[in-house]
């Protein structure tokens, strides 16, 4: 048992480390969060900076740490929500040794297959966690300096649903990774992952300002559901913040026209049942690694048909 | 001496390709084995299925006793791979490498410490160990990669091809440290080789062909038996092709010798007793493990293989 804890342990540090020396790797796993940041400075932050301020009755002026914070809230619950997906989908360490061959040398060392798969899949969340712990800290730190509105609560569902979507983004991949065998498709996954990722979700635009045909598509995407608990779990207290001295009724609509309330077929959908679909969505997620895994294990411990 | 490795009636097919074709053979404890073939002979399909990365599509592989099927949690300890391509982390140092291959057969702290020193040490790598291992010459990343099979001290290190395309220091300095492992701990070596000099330097030889073994024997043996010795005769008398024609010797003239051909050495013998006078300088030539492979397969290991 000690021996096994040992290798496992040696494989999770060897990933990990890999991981973070591939400079290459690791920034193109920060591309989506890059781009929603080039995109914020570019323009996104006017546009939001327009609608808040059209979503206010006339006469009626908000404080530009008001402002700033509530783009801050939208940008980062945008960042974190595409983070956990496209770095996990990113930093996927089995394939690329499976690609590069190195995986050969861990398949004839002492470490069951299952432990070695396992070991890829927890290596893959840590990194992502570690990495979206450090992108989550920079937010508060941007946040505090123009204006902090979140509670204890809110920063505690931020790390729960960070850890959430983390995991369902490892396992995802995880079992996708098992189908993967060429570069090409590796890399177009990848692309293609960060690319559409932050438009399905609702990161780089509200689902809201989506037509009604893909506002309920997306309601078939666990990772809306994740999305939604970010935003609510930033911009609660900012929300909170601008009920106390604006109209209620502008404030609701803020809250649904920056995805803060998600209407799946016109019934909006409460926090628990956004946490109960991500919840379900990593049980089945789970069942179908360990079925995945467990057939091949019981292939008898067996090799490949193939080279 | 005990058989480490039995393979019975190994089968792999590829679809209508036959990859390995039903060989058999045995390792011995200690042995120096080696697998000569041409690429596409099947070597390294059977090195694959020996580690079981590979299936076989009948016969058996045993081995220190266990079948392939069911006890590689067992047999994996004892197995030492040096594949043919480099499966050590590239971004990571020399170090690192190690240090985590290590950790997967629980060698870990001053074990590691002292198990790393004397690779280093002995395989000349000291120097390089905070090295990122993508940053060495391809030397020194074998002279790692032979280290990293070798960390946990198995009983068989397996080398597929491993010293191709290195320059003959490193393949000196590698060869002098597993032949004093051999000594020392009695390790043995399964080695699948392009090369003649490394065939010939091994206790036993198997020359595999189309995925069936064409011949097997020590390599003096497989001399012996496929390859012809030559008497060179330097700066011979007129009257000694005169002779030779007249006795009916095939012999072919090159330069400024004659090459004479000869099935074992006591025909040489004969041929310098009969004809010595017509000449004062010669040399035999003993038969290569070259001829032996060309005799057997009727190919050429070119020289750019090497």
């Amino acid at each position: 048992m000690k021996d096994k804890l040992n290798a496992f342990g040696s494989m999770l540090g060897r990933n990990i480390k890999v991981y973070f020396k591939d400079r290459m790797t690791f920034v193109l796993s920060l591309m989506t969060p890059i781009i929603l940041v080039v995109l914020f400075l570019l323009f996104l932050r006017g546009i939001y900076e327009d609608s808040l301020v059209n979503a206010m009755p006339e006469g009626y002026e908000l404080s530009n740490k008001i402002v700033n914070a509530f783009t801050g809230s939208w940008l980062f619950s945008s960042i974190m929500a595409t983070s956990c997906i496209t770095i996990s989908f990113c930093s996927n360490m089995r394939i690329d040794d499976k690609l590069k061959k190195t995986l050969r040398g861990f398949e004839i060392a002492p470490i069951g297959k299952f432990d070695l798969s396992l070991s890829y899949t927890v290596s893959n969340f840590i990194s992502t966690v570690l990495i979206c712990t450090i992108v989550m800290i920079i937010s508060f730190i941007y946040l505090a300096i123009v204006g902090w509105y979140m509670t204890f609560g809110d920063v505690m569902l931020i790390i729960v649903d960070m850890l959430l979507t983390s995991a369902m983004g490892s396992l995802i991949i995880s079992i996708v990774g098992l189908f993967i065998n060429s570069q090409g498709a590796l890399g177009g996954f990848c692309t293609l992952v960060s690319s559409m990722y932050g438009f399905i979700c609702g990161a780089y635009m509200p689902i809201s300002t989506m037509g009604k045909g893909i506002q309920n598509f997306v309601g078939f995407i666990p990772g809306m559901y994740s999305t939604v608990i970010f935003r609510r779990a930033y911009m609660n207290g900012i929300l909170e913040e601008m009920s106390k001295s604006a109209p209620s009724q502008a404030v609701d609509a803020i809250r649904v026209n920056f995805d803060c309330e998600y209407f799946f077929f016109d019934h909006k959908v409460a926090t628990w049942v956004h946490f109960t679909v991500v919840i379900v969505t990593i049980a089945v997620l789970l069942a179908i690694y360990l079925a995945l895994n467990i057939r091949i294990h019981r292939k008898n411990g067996k090799p490949k048909k193939s080279h | 001496m005990k058989n480490i490795i039995e393979i019975k009636d190994l089968k792999k097919y590829f679809k209508e390709v036959k990859a390995v074709d039903g060989i058999s053979f045995c390792v011995k404890e200690g042995q120096l084995f080696a697998f000569l073939g041409l690429n596409g002979a099947g070597k390294s399909t059977t090195i694959n299925i020996i580690c079981n990365l590979l299936e076989k599509d009948g016969g058996e592989v045993y081995i220190d006793g266990m079948s392939v099927d069911g006890n590689m949690h067992s047999i994996k300890p004892i197995l030492g791979v040096v594949f043919q391509e480099n499966t050590l982390d590239a971004k990571l140092s020399v170090y690192d490498n190690l240090k985590f291959r290590a950790g997967l057969y629980g060698l870990r702290g001053q074990r590691f410490q002292d198990k790393l020193n004397y690779l280093a040490e002995r395989l000349q790598f000291k120097d390089i160990l905070k090295r990122p291992f993508g940053k060495l010459s391809g030397g020194q990343q074998r002279r790692i990669d032979v280290a990293r099979a070798l960390i946990h001290s198995p009983k068989i290190l397996i080398l597929d091809e491993p010293t191709t395309g290195l320059d003959p220091n490193t393949r000196i300095t590698v060869w002098e440290f597993l032949n004093e492992l051999r000594r020392t701990t009695n390790l043995t070596i399964l080695l699948t080789t392009h090369y003649m000099e490394e065939a010939s330097e091994s206790d036993y030889v198997v020359i595999i062909d189309r995925g069936k073994i064409v011949a097997s024997d020590t390599p003096n043996n497989l001399k012996n038996q496929y390859a012809y010795d030559f008497i060179k005769i330097y700066d011979g008398a007129d009257e000694l092709k005169v002779r030779l024609d007249s006795d009916g010797v095939v012999y072919k003239e090159d330069g400024g010798y004659l090459l004479i051909e000869v099935k074992e050495i006591t025909e040489a013998k004969e041929i310098l007793t009969s004809y010595g006078k017509y000449f004062d300088d010669f040399e035999v030539i003993k038969g290569k493990m070259d001829n032996v492979f060309l005799n057997v397969t009727g190919k050429q290991l070119k020289e750019e293989t090497k």
